[in-house]
């Protein structure tokens, strides 16, 4: 690490701050629009409660809270697209 | 400043980005064969794709003083056949020859499904026989952390593959370390959304360190940004790493894995 606490601080916090509160924004924006949230929304709440353990692991958490956990291949890809969220065993 | 460019699918980029690579320094580009946004037809579709990236896009990028290289393959998200992969796959030794070409690739796994597997499996041992360099396309968001664990578990019961000889690319927080822990190289790749920032990328570098690891753009037809290694040097500035630092990551790391082919050679070095 090149840098102190500080001088991070210094460098990414109007940048941190700003995400965050788009981050707000988009959860504020769902909770207004009519309509029940999918399974990415379940996932996405989940992994913002990584961001509150004191370890220095957050993003790697994250990763893993929104990541496919098992460990067979599947029978037959759906489709070639990811959606950035695990949907589960049923939807396989 | 000076770096390479070890994966971006300039057949999708125009010149315009060639001119600005060259002017923020930009050495050597080099193209994996990719999926074109479509499925091809045929395996004469990719006949074509290969004479484009061996004969054609060497000569476009040559216009701009900066040397092409290529790898070739049937990209995972068009492995969920694998009679066209394997008609695909009997194309490839007769390109294997050409100049500019330094292995297979990018080869991986999409969605992590057992046709997909089936394929990787027969693109290292394509590999393997002709004794080529391996770049690896690890999945998308989801589908990454499985797939890069299942991708190790090929290469690895594959007793002809050198970890050293192989990158797997794509790596995220939850996956460098995987891949540095089995020995090979890893590839972070900068987008803009869906992959690392140049911000990120910096932390994987402070927690592994800079050996065995290199950055790239993977520019190509959808939200990608053909500049975003110089940009990530700059950054690293701004982070208060040191010239050196910076060289090793984004110039001599990708020299000294890709000068494992014997026709990496840059001009003046």
């Amino acid at each position: 690490m090149a840098m102190t606490k500080q001088q991070l601080i210094d460098l990414y916090f109007l940048d941190a701050r700003a995400r965050l509160i788009d981050l707000a924004a988009f959860l504020d924006r769902i909770e207004r629009a009519e309509g029940e949230e999918d399974f990415r929304m379940t996932a996405f709440r989940r992994a913002m409660t990584e961001l509150s353990r004191s370890n220095s692991q957050k993003a790697r958490q994250v990763l893993h809270a929104l990541s496919d956990p098992t460990e067979e291949p599947i029978e037959k890809a759906p489709g070639k697209g990811a959606c950035g969220a695990w949907q589960g065993e049923v939807a396989k | 400043m000076r770096y390479i460019e070890p994966h971006g699918h300039m057949v999708s980029r125009t010149t315009d980005d060639y001119l600005q690579m060259v002017t923020a320094g930009c050495a050597a580009v080099c193209e994996p064969a990719f999926w074109a946004g479509f499925d091809r037809s045929s395996a004469q579709g990719f006949y074509d794709y290969f004479c484009q990236l061996t004969e054609h896009e060497p000569k476009r990028a040559a216009k701009f003083g900066l040397p092409h290289f290529t790898w070739l393959c049937i990209n995972p998200k068009e492995s969920e056949d694998p009679q066209l992969a394997a008609e695909v796959l009997a194309i490839i030794p007769q390109f294997l020859d050409k100049p500019n070409v330094l292995g297979i690739g990018e080869i991986g796994l999409n969605k992590n499904s057992r046709n997909e597997l089936k394929v990787l499996e027969m693109h290292v041992d394509l590999a393997a026989r002709h004794n080529q360099l391996i770049l690896v396309h690890t999945p998308h968001l989801e589908d990454k952390f499985k797939g890069t664990k299942l991708i190790i578990d090929v290469l690895k019961n594959d007793r002809r593959i050198q970890p050293e000889r192989v990158i797997i690319d794509h790596v995220e927080e939850h996956t460098a370390k995987l891949a540095l822990d089995a020995g090979f190289w890893a590839g972070m790749t900068l987008y803009p959304e869906t992959k690392c920032t140049a911000a990120r990328a910096i932390d994987i570098l402070e927690y592994h360190g800079t050996d065995r690891i290199w950055m790239n753009s993977a520019c190509d037809w959808g939200v990608s940004v053909p500049l975003a290694v110089p940009h990530a040097a700059l950054e690293m500035r701004k982070r208060g790493h040191p010239a050196d630092w910076i060289d090793q990551v984004v110039y001599q790391n990708p020299m000294r894995f890709m000068r494992q082919s014997p026709k990496f050679i840059l001009p003046g070095t």
